[in-house]
Parts: C-alpha cells; structure tokens; sequence
C-alpha cells in the first residue's frame, strides 16, 4: 500500500514536470506531436527504471562504503549517460523501426534532468531499492502523461488564431503553466 | 595532513566506474553492431536533402536506402535534377527510366471578383478545417479553392503563395513533390505534366447554371471544347471537361473556344504550332 501511494504520487501529485519542474526541455521540445511524444515518453521510462535502479546501487554499495557520497552527480551523470548509449545500441539492433521513430531524442535523454532528478531524490529521500524502482517508474509514467496531454494540447493550437506575439513557445508556456495549475488539484490527492 | 585515501578512494571508485562502463559499452557496441551500406550516404548525398516525401518515402535516407536496395528507381525522386538522377544510376549501374516532369496545377480560377461567397468566414485560416463546416467552406462553388493556404503550409520549397482568395503555384519552384494534392480538402490541385499548357482550370461538377450564379469562370459543361477538339483529346465527365494530355496536341482550339475562359492556354506562336500538328 505504502509503495501503491509512492508510485501515485510520484505520477499525479508530485508530477516531474508539472509540479517538480524537472525535464522542461524535452518536455516543450519534443511536444510538437503525439507520436513522438509518446515515443520519448517510452524511452524514458525505460531509462528512468534502469537508472533509478543502478544510481540506487552505485550510491549505496559504492559511494557510501568509500564515504565519497559528494561525488554523487558525477557518478549519477556516468550511469545515466551510458545507459542511455547502452539502451541506443541495443535498439538500433532488436528495433530498428523504433530506433527511427525516436531519432535524435535518444540521445537526448541523457541530458534530461529529470532522469538525474529522480536519482537524486531517491538518495535524500533515502529509498531503500524497491522504493527506488517504484519512483523511478511512476515518475517516468509522470513524465508520459504530461508529455502525451501537452502534445495532444498543442497538435490542437496548431490549427488556432493566436496572436502573432503569442506564437509558438510563448503560448506553449503559458500552456505549461495552466496545466501545471490543473494538476496542482491533485495536491489533495494522499 | 591530508589523508591519502581521500584522493586515492574517488579516483579508484569513479575511474573504475569509467572502466566498467567503457568496457561494457564497447563489448556492447560490438555484440549489437548494425551495419550499414557504404554506398547508402553517398546516393544521400546526390538527394536533394528536402525531406519532402514525395517519393513516398519517409524522407531522403530512407529512399536512399531503398535505392541502395534496389526496390526503387533513382528517378522516383520527383525533386531531383536530371543530372544528379544520372549521377546516382551511373553510381548505381542503373539505367534511368525517363519520366516527363510534372507540375502542380491548382484547377480553380475563382478569384474573389470572379466567384460568389455564401457567408463571410471567421474562423480558422485552414482550408481543411473551413472544408468541415456545413457547405464545405465559404466558397459560393463548393469545389473551388478555399484559399486559406493549407497547401501554402505543406510545401517545402515556398513554391505556393495565396493570391486573389486562390493558391497559386510557382511553376519554376514546384518539384511536383505532390504534398499540396495530399493536403486540399477539395481535391482542386492535380499534378500534370509541364509541357502540356492546355488545362481545364475549373473542379466544379456542379451543372452549368450553377456554377453560372456562384462564379463566372467556371466550367457550365457545354461541352463545346469537346466538338471543337478535332483530336479527341477532350473528355466529359459529371458535368466537367477533362484534356487528354496523351492525345492533345496544344492546337488552342477549344481555349479560344470556352465561352467562360475556363480552360487555360498560353497561345503559342503559329512555327511552333504548326510543327506540333505535323509531328
């Protein structure tokens, strides 16, 4: 039950990008369409999974016996970095077809904040490695939804009137942002 | 004094990551190796590189790809110019099949003077969601060009600007790409080849007195252009005139003949028109 609320709230209350404000870039970067947003929320789940679980045990069975837990960016950044290379490879050889559908996003996971957010957080909070996974995934579910809606969101402003000084990335934040309102509702969720 | 091992201790923890992950990732990068066709980035590189996807592919890599492969022709690149399509089937040792260049034709001359509008339109500047509301848009004729430039946004290479309420095409810049035919609701642009100057320049299946009250350069279906056509070039079909672009021969006889200027013709001097209709 207590892992059944961690997991809700990392995907509705405590949403990465609606309410952490980790992962911004990808987030208005990579919106333009649903597809593809579902694609890089896919593949950062994956990565966020994996990543939650080895920053978990890089910190806690490296870092900490050693007492060099400072180093934890550093060493955080390096898992996540080859793990998205990893994750790369090894869909470019079983699904080449995914591979082309996410393009260049892959490789951009690795400079997503909210991946190292999520490593980060679970070391001060202090997660043993269930908990770890658990945040990991929801918040990366978290991380797909917003992506999904806002997507679907702007696919529809494509086709609006909107002031010429609005267009583009103005009416997009302020779209963030009331959506950021919207799930602010959740607060009273747990 | 310092203790040692607080150097000693990161340098051996992270190096010793690096390596791990460096191994890893290299033994990775071997076992999962992809290769790739060497001769694929260069035929990329005689493709124009516009992403247009008129060939039918999801863009230039991907034909180039299947260039490489052999399951198309280097000419389905519509875009291209003729000598780096020969370029690329010499590379190849292909031999180039011969396709006549095509152009964009927006088949509507209902400018605003000329054609009627049955409601003043607020509203999304799209013509496929204009095409959406009930009378399939403001337009009097409701198989004329909306002229809210879906086809404008579509076009890769600038070749469409919106003049008078109806797209019209640049035919130095069009590519005959075919992504403007894709996205007119109203189905009113047609790909023809470039060297046939003689078009029906009308969609409307409307019958004549229609399309008489909602535009005065539509085709009334009167079918004189087909009486006049001494080669049978001319079809009819639901109320509207068609060229048969193998058949005609670009006399003009049926341009000078269209009582509404529906069909359209650049009159070409006599030495040239005559040499066509000995030939």
């Amino acid at each position: 039950m207590e892992l059944f609320i961690l997991f809700l709230s990392a995907i509705l209350v405590n949403n990465f990008v609606l309410s952490r404000f980790l992962g911004i870039c990808p987030f208005l970067g990579v919106s333009k369409k649903v597809e593809t947003a579902v694609g890089m929320g896919m593949a950062v789940t994956f990565v966020m999974t994996l990543a939650s679980m080895i920053s978990y045990m890089v910190y806690n069975w490296i870092l900490v016996p050693f007492k060099i837990e400072y180093l934890y960016t550093i060493a955080f950044i390096l898992v996540i970095a080859s793990l998205v290379q990893f994750v790369e490879m090894v869909i470019q050889k079983v699904s080449p077809t995914l591979y082309q559908a996410l393009g260049v996003y892959l490789p951009l996971i690795t400079t997503n904040c909210a991946v190292l957010g999520v490593a980060v957080l679970n070391m001060n909070e202090g997660y043993n490695l269930i908990q770890s996974i658990v945040h990991g995934v929801g918040a990366a579910l978290g991380f797909t939804l917003a992506i999904v809606l806002f997507a679907g969101i702007r696919e529809r402003m494509e086709n609006n009137n909107i002031l010429t000084a609005f267009q583009g990335f103005p009416i997009a934040l302020i779209t963030a942002g009331l959506m950021s309102i919207a799930f602010l509702g959740f607060q009273g969720l747990l | 004094m310092m203790d040692i091992t607080s150097i000693l201790y990161p340098v051996i923890s992270i190096g010793g990551l690096g390596i791990l992950f460096g191994a890893g990732l290299g033994y990775a990068s071997k076992k999962f190796a992809v290769e790739v066709d060497e001769r694929i980035p260069k035929v990329r590189d005689l493709l124009p590189g516009a992403n247009c996807g008129g060939c039918g592919f999801a863009g230039c890599d991907a034909f180039a790809k299947a260039v490489v492969e052999g399951t198309v022709n280097p000419s389905g690149c519509s875009v291209n110019s003729k000598e780096a399509i020969e370029e690329i089937a010499a590379f190849m040792g292909l031999k180039v099949e011969q396709t006549e260049k095509k152009v964009a034709v927006v088949k509507c001359k209902g400018t605003c003077d000329k054609s009627t509008n049955k409601y003043e339109y607020y509203g999304i500047t799209d013509c496929r969601d204009a095409a959406l509301i009930p009378g399939g848009g403001a337009k009097g004729c409701s198989y004329g060009c909306l002229g809210l430039g879906s086809c404008k946004k579509v076009c890769p290479f600038g070749a469409i600007k919106i003049e008078d309420g109806i797209a019209v095409i640049d035919e130095e810049k069009c590519t005959a790409c075919g992504n403007c035919v894709k996205a007119c609701p109203k189905a009113v642009i047609e790909l023809v080849p470039v060297s046939k100057q003689v078009r029906v320049l009308c969609n409307s299946l409307d019958k004549g007195k229609e399309v008489k009250e909602s535009c005065s350069v539509g085709c009334i279906g009167c079918r004189m252009c087909v009486k006049v056509c001494e080669y049978g070039a001319m079809n009819f079909e639901n109320n509207l005139a068609h060229v048969n672009y193998e058949k005609c021969t670009q006399c003009m006889a049926c341009v000078k003949k269209c009582p509404t200027k529906a069909i359209h013709g650049e009159i070409i001097s006599e030495e040239v028109n005559s040499s066509t209709q000995a030939s």
